[in-house]
């Protein structure tokens, strides 16, 4: 009989094949249904898309980088929502784009952080983290607070918002789409943050994490 | 989940598992054409591939995670809508607002399913459950004489309020210090648990640079207002500052002893104290002054729940009484 494994081990091509076909399954069986699920498309009945300076605040959180060191997601273990709140959900996530999940929790989970300290806290936390913290190994974020927005290109991250949300947004009565954001809103946006610092929107941002199920 | 995704899920992992095994018993049996143990008729640098089967203990460990997959996919959810023989589940999902979150944990207690987040909880709220009812219909008073339960209030303080008040409650610039006997709001039981429960939001100290006449009329009240406690300032910048202070009664009062002692929850501190939210030096008090301040406490009722709250407010009035 010949010898079918010397086919695959001396044929670059078709062992190429094979792998990406072995490869693949896990991520058919486990990710490309969730594409298509009610339950991570529907936003949940809270849901509030971001403000403009928010939106900045977001940019901001993610040029530094936040998210390599505060996750935003509260799994379903008492430990954690004795913490922070109630287990994140899918349909809280619908609108973000990327997710800022993150992997890896040194400083703690920001998922419910709105509301929970004031802006004066937030500011002062920033600015030098162990003058409210004392055992805090969070880097001072200084230069944020001298950084002024000019809100260019704030009106097109929303528009991009608008086009990236528009199967997963709000209904109305009649079953029509409402989009994140308005006409008004986008022409605006450039108002609403031009002058504001970094720090500002930073802040707007933390203090509208978790806004949707509390 | 539609059927179709259903299907698509239970197709491909029931598949991989079968074929997993399909590969395994191809592999146990002889295809090479070349007897057990002999060449397979490549050597490099005087090393030869021998054809050797598969070892024993190897293939039949691979054959039982594949037996024991199958026992798992029967026991638990894992083909698409079969939800597993166990019914259980890691927790509610796809829940629209806080009301479903509820409503999910008792249609999944009464339908029987095993939601282990649920069974968590329920097992804690047992456990503390009842210690935390016999402190809420205790006053607050009474607490903070109960050696467990200021502990208990202590480890909720340092969990969620030490961020801003300090793990010793002495607070820092711009956050109270709540060991002292000088309170915005009130120092009262019950005014400090509506405070922990609600927040306060102070009204805002407007910034009074331009309606004190820039620069000079700033120095001359934060020349008064330090007066007011007692500490030596130049006496004729006190004065000018003195006939200005009128503007800041509406909230301090006449003498400036602040608004929890008028009764009304502005929370304009008292100014005759000597004790200084956002320091005291000349300097501070004129920025104060000049920029407004607008200090902010959170609420907690709905992050903590009124019980906890409740040792929370016993363990923070205890500070202010030893």
């Amino acid at each position: 009989m010949i010898n079918k494994h010397e086919k695959v081990e001396k044929n670059v091509g078709l062992f190429f094949i094979f792998t990406i076909f072995a490869i693949s399954i896990g991520g058919l069986v486990e990710i490309t249904p969730l594409f298509f699920q009610k339950a991570t498309t529907t936003p949940v009945d809270n849901l509030r898309p971001y403000t403009a300076l928010e939106m900045e605040g977001r940019d901001v959180y993610i040029r530094e980088g936040c998210n390599v060191c505060h996750s935003q997601m509260i799994r379903p273990f008492r430990a954690e929502t004795e913490r922070y709140g109630h287990y994140s959900v899918a349909g809280e996530q619908v609108w973000e784009h990327p997710h800022l999940w993150g992997s890896k929790r040194t400083g703690p989970d920001l998922a419910r952080v709105g509301g929970r300290y004031s802006d004066d806290w937030h500011r002062a936390h920033l600015l030098d983290p162990r003058s409210v913290v004392p055992e805090s190994n969070m880097p001072s974020f200084k230069w944020l607070a001298e950084n002024t927005l000019d809100g260019e290109l704030t009106g097109k991250k929303l528009s991009t918002f608008n086009f990236l949300t528009r199967n997963r947004s709000h209904k109305d009565e009649q079953g029509n789409a409402i989009p994140l954001y308005s006409e008004s809103e986008i022409s605006g946006a450039k108002a609403a943050v031009k002058g504001k610092s970094e720090m500002d929107a930073l802040i707007a941002y933390l203090q509208s994490l978790g806004h949707a199920l509390k | 989940m539609s059927s179709f995704w259903s299907i698509w899920i239970s197709v491909l992992t029931l598949g991989t598992l079968v074929g997993c095994y399909l590969i395994l018993r191809m592999c146990l049996k002889n295809f090479a054409g070349v007897e057990e143990g002999e060449s397979m008729g490549h050597s490099f640098d005087g090393i030869e591939e021998l054809n050797n089967p598969l070892p024993k203990w190897w293939s039949t460990f691979f054959l039982l995670t594949i037996i024991w997959g199958f026992g798992y996919l029967l026991l638990y959810p894992g083909l698409g809508n079969f939800e597993g023989l166990l019914g259980w589940k890691s927790s509610n999902q796809g829940i629209l607002n806080l009301s479903e979150s509820k409503a999910s944990v008792i249609n999944a207690k009464e339908s029987g399913m095993l939601v282990q987040y649920d069974r968590e909880v329920a097992a804690a709220d047992a456990k503390y459950g009842p210690i935390f009812e016999a402190y809420a219909a205790q006053s607050i008073e009474t607490l903070a004489g109960d050696e467990e339960a200021l502990k208990v209030g202590q480890r909720l303080f340092l969990q969620n309020c030490s961020q801003c008040h300090g793990s010793d409650a002495r607070g820092t610039t711009g956050f109270p210090d709540l060991t002292d006997k000088d309170w915005l709001y009130g120092g009262s039981p019950e005014t400090i648990k509506a405070s922990i429960m609600h927040g306060r939001k102070a009204n805002g100290m407007m910034a009074w640079s331009a309606a004190l006449g820039g620069e000079q009329g700033v120095k001359e009240v934060a020349a008064f207002v330090i007066s007011l406690s007692g500490r030596e300032v130049d006496a004729t910048a006190a004065e000018a500052g003195k006939a200005k202070f009128a503007m800041c009664a509406a909230c301090h009062g006449a003498e400036g002893k602040g608004s929890a002692e008028m009764g009304i929850p502005l929370g304009a501190p008292n100014l005759t104290d000597n004790v200084w939210l956002y320091g005291g030096s000349p300097r501070a008090v004129e920025t104060s002054i000049a920029n407004g301040r607008a200090g902010v406490m959170p609420a907690w009722d709905k992050i903590l729940g009124e019980q906890k709250v409740h040792v929370i407010s016993a363990y923070v009035y205890s500070l202010s009484q030893k």
